[in-house]
């Protein structure tokens, strides 16, 4: 489904990612891991088509079409969906009325009638419960107001409701509590299926007890150095990055 | 790497959707400004003898008067010799007696307007007042309106059927000489709207008025006058257009409400005029003064605008709280792009006690253009336990425009509460992208944010203004994406 090749990413003329090589196939889940500054989050916004990330070399390749051209919004309508790490506040813009002009937009894109008020508020029903995201969020204003672990959530259950065929969760571990990760990673678990890829972008392996990964990367210094499995995770928590640093190195 | 669909300095920009030009017989006079030209004018709509007396008085202050500089707006001077005070469709006899009698030019104008006056298309419930350059050419539902006893016709044919309550009320909240553009008005008006709504009456549809310039080289002076009587009610809407011309047209209209004893006015204005071009050039030149009178105890004037249009918007839709208990509230949505500049406000004068204020203003700036935010709340010393609630927001696209705010408050009795919020704020990078991110389109991403921000104002607009409100505010800011 995903296939990057070499790539070389630049932000503010810095290169942050240095070649790298990744292969997803329609329903794996792929963890990267990495310590801080080893470019997890510059991976999840290229993929996502964020502005100021100039890739110079290598490709993207995403179900056959060249990523690197396309639009954030053709992107998220071809299926690639990314949950933010910080999910941005948007006052007076409705939740779901976004989340509507959402999926209506890409069921244009597919050449699908759009949904009206009754069957999407159904499909919100059915889809809520997922991550057990209190209703009353649902008329308030983007992300408004929301805690930390309620903002999570809301990524997830739009991630349910657009049933992207690539998501990529970035970081979407970071600040929940014990809780908040078990109905996270519920969620999450729901959504595997044959058709679906998953990438978990997280610093720890605690998330991945919960959400249990195909295949575990290590990302250093704009490179996936290592790549295993489950296993490799929890030799990463019990000796830490420097070991696989050490490692490459050598 | 592209991940941009377009460049936004490149985006097509939607152009005035109203600029078109009627080709019409008129009667315009040759530009100037005199003694002659106000008695032809008084003549013409054949006045009383002292409504050519107050013209001519406020005339003569006007000559005395400056023209305001202390506006945040830029624009070379005016010269006021250079411009017709008259123009007015030929019609056969004096003037269309119904609706049949209108030129058909004159009702295909309004229909590509969006605003048919066949009273059978109209929508459910909306009287309309159509001002055609400098005259009224028609207003609807008059004989239903009769029936409630509500009066709402032309000034000018007021003036001849009401002359008392002309007489009463004319000049009675903004005096002749009040201020530079409103004594030209009051020298020169041609036309505008008249309305009263008697006593404990609930005006039983929506009132508006239509304002379209279409001759060159003319200004537009009307006067709107709104008298709700004890415990009666009103809402009332204005629109406004002009084709595009690369001149600057004048704009100088006087509005005067007045709510007596438990009386109520809404009035709401979706103001388009012509903004002018990309680089500035053309435009209406929007000087107007807007003032309501609370005189009565518990009476409430709401002023809602939508400022989208001209080259220059300087207005303050005020409040003179004067009785007991009196309400004034101020929702304004500004928007500028290009180099449109707006300095609108509002001024709330609180005299009575107890008296209330709201102010939410709404600025959006984008291009070049410079918005600015002016307001005053005074609260006189005999006013106790007034409160004022004023909260003023700013949202900036791109990095060439400007947002300013000047609030000027002045508190003569302890018992006030005056709070003042502002905020500025710009589009942010990260909420387009987010909604990007989910599948919508930039320009889609711009109208959701910008609506959101501006939904406490939009939510005060009757319903089918509202979703215009909406659909100008995409046309206004198309491609201002920076």
């Amino acid at each position: 489904m995903l296939n990057i090749k070499n790539l070389h990413v630049t932000v503010d003329d810095k290169e942050i990612l240095k070649g790298l090589d990744l292969t997803v196939n329609a329903g794996e889940v792929h963890a990267i891991m990495g310590p801080n500054g080893s470019g997890k989050s510059t991976l999840a916004n290229v993929l996502a088509g964020r502005e100021g990330y100039t890739i110079t070399k290598g490709s993207i390749d995403y179900e056959g079409k060249d990523l690197s051209g396309m639009a954030p919004e053709v992107r998220a309508r071809e299926g690639i969906f990314l949950a933010f790490q910080y999910p941005v506040e948007i006052p007076g813009v409705n939740n779901i009325y976004m989340l509507k002009a959402a999926v209506n937009a890409k069921r244009e894109y597919i050449g699908e009638p759009p949904l009206d008020a009754v069957e999407f508020l159904n499909l919100v029903k059915e889809k809520v419960k997922l991550v057990k995201l209190k209703e009353e969020l649902l008329n308030r204003s983007v992300n408004e107001g929301f805690s930390g672990g309620e903002k999570k959530r809301n990524e997830i259950f739009q991630m349910a409701v657009l049933e992207p065929r690539l998501a990529i969760l970035d970081e979407t571990d970071s600040g929940l509590d014990i809780d908040a990760l078990k109905i996270v990673a519920e969620g999450v678990n729901s959504l595997r299926n044959r058709d679906r890829a998953i990438i978990l972008v997280t610093h720890y392996q605690r998330l991945l007890n919960y959400i249990v990964p195909d295949q575990v990367h290590v990302l250093f210094d704009g490179r996936i150095i290592k790549s295993g499995h489950r296993e490799l995770a929890l030799k990463l928590e019990e000796k830490g990055y420097d070991w696989v640093k050490s490692e490459a190195a050598a | 790497m592209a991940t941009k669909t377009h460049d936004v300095e490149t985006l097509v920009k939607k152009e005035y959707e109203h600029g078109f030009f009627t080709d019409i017989e008129s009667d315009t006079v040759a530009p100037g400004l005199n003694e002659d030209v106000i008695a032809f004018i008084s003549r013409k709509k054949n006045e009383p003898d002292w409504l050519l007396e107050w013209r001519l008085k406020a005339y003569r202050h006007w000559l005395e008067m400056e023209e305001p500089r202390w506006a945040h707006v830029h624009y070379p001077p005016i010269d006021f010799q250079d411009i017709s005070y008259y123009s007015a469709p030929k019609t056969k006899q004096d003037g269309p007696k119904s609706l049949d009698e209108v030129d058909p030019k004159l009702l295909e104008t309004y229909e590509k307007l969006g605003i048919p006056l066949h009273e059978q298309k109209l929508l459910a419930g909306v009287a309309v007042d159509a001002v055609f350059d400098s005259v009224s050419v028609a207003t609807t539902f008059k004989e239903k309106l009769a029936d409630a006893g509500v009066i709402f016709c032309s000034f000018s044919e007021a003036v001849q059927e009401h002359p008392e309550l002309v007489r009463q009320y004319l000049g009675s909240v903004v005096p002749a000489a009040d201020n530079f553009y409103a004594a030209l008005n009051s020298a020169v008006f041609t036309d505008g709207s008249f309305c009263y709504i008697p006593k404990n009456t609930r005006c039983p549809m929506e009132l508006s008025t239509y304002f379209r310039i279409n001759a060159s080289k003319t200004g537009q002076f009307e006067r709107t006058l709104i008298v709700a009587d004890e415990g009666s009610y009103v809402s009332y809407l204005e629109g406004c257009t002009a084709p595009m011309r690369d001149e600057n047209q004048l704009h100088a209209a006087v509005v005067e409400l007045v709510a007596l004893d438990n009386a109520s006015i809404k009035y709401s204005t979706v103001q388009n005029w012509y903004p002018g071009d990309e680089e500035g050039k053309g435009g209406i030149y929007n000087f107007v003064t807007k003032r309501g009178d609370c005189r009565g105890v518990n009476s409430r004037i709401s002023w809602t605008q939508v400022e989208t249009g001209s080259a220059i918007t300087w207005k303050y839709p005020s409040c003179l709280l004067k009785g007991d208990n009196s309400v004034g509230e101020f929702y304004s949505v500004a928007v500028t792009n290009n180099y449109q500049q707006a300095d609108t406000g509002t001024k709330m004068i609180h005299i009575g006690k107890n008296t209330r204020s709201t102010i939410i203003s709404k600025g959006i700036s984008a291009g070049h253009a410079e918005n600015a935010y002016r307001g005053l709340v005074r609260i006189t010393a005999k006013a106790e336990n007034a409160r004022n609630y004023t909260q003023c927001d700013s949202l900036l696209m791109g990095d060439k425009c400007g947002a300013h705010t000047f609030p000027y408050i002045e508190a003569k009795n302890a018992s006030a509460q005056v709070e003042h919020e502002a905020t500025t704020s710009k589009i942010g990078d990260d909420q387009l992208f987010y909604c990007m991110q989910r599948g919508i389109s930039e320009e889609d991403a711009v109208n959701m944010i910008v609506n959101g921000f501006c939904k406490e104002v939009f939510k005060e607009l009757p319903m089918e203004f509202a979703v215009e409100a909406q659909k100008l505010l995409g046309v206004t800011l198309e491609g201002a994406v920076g």
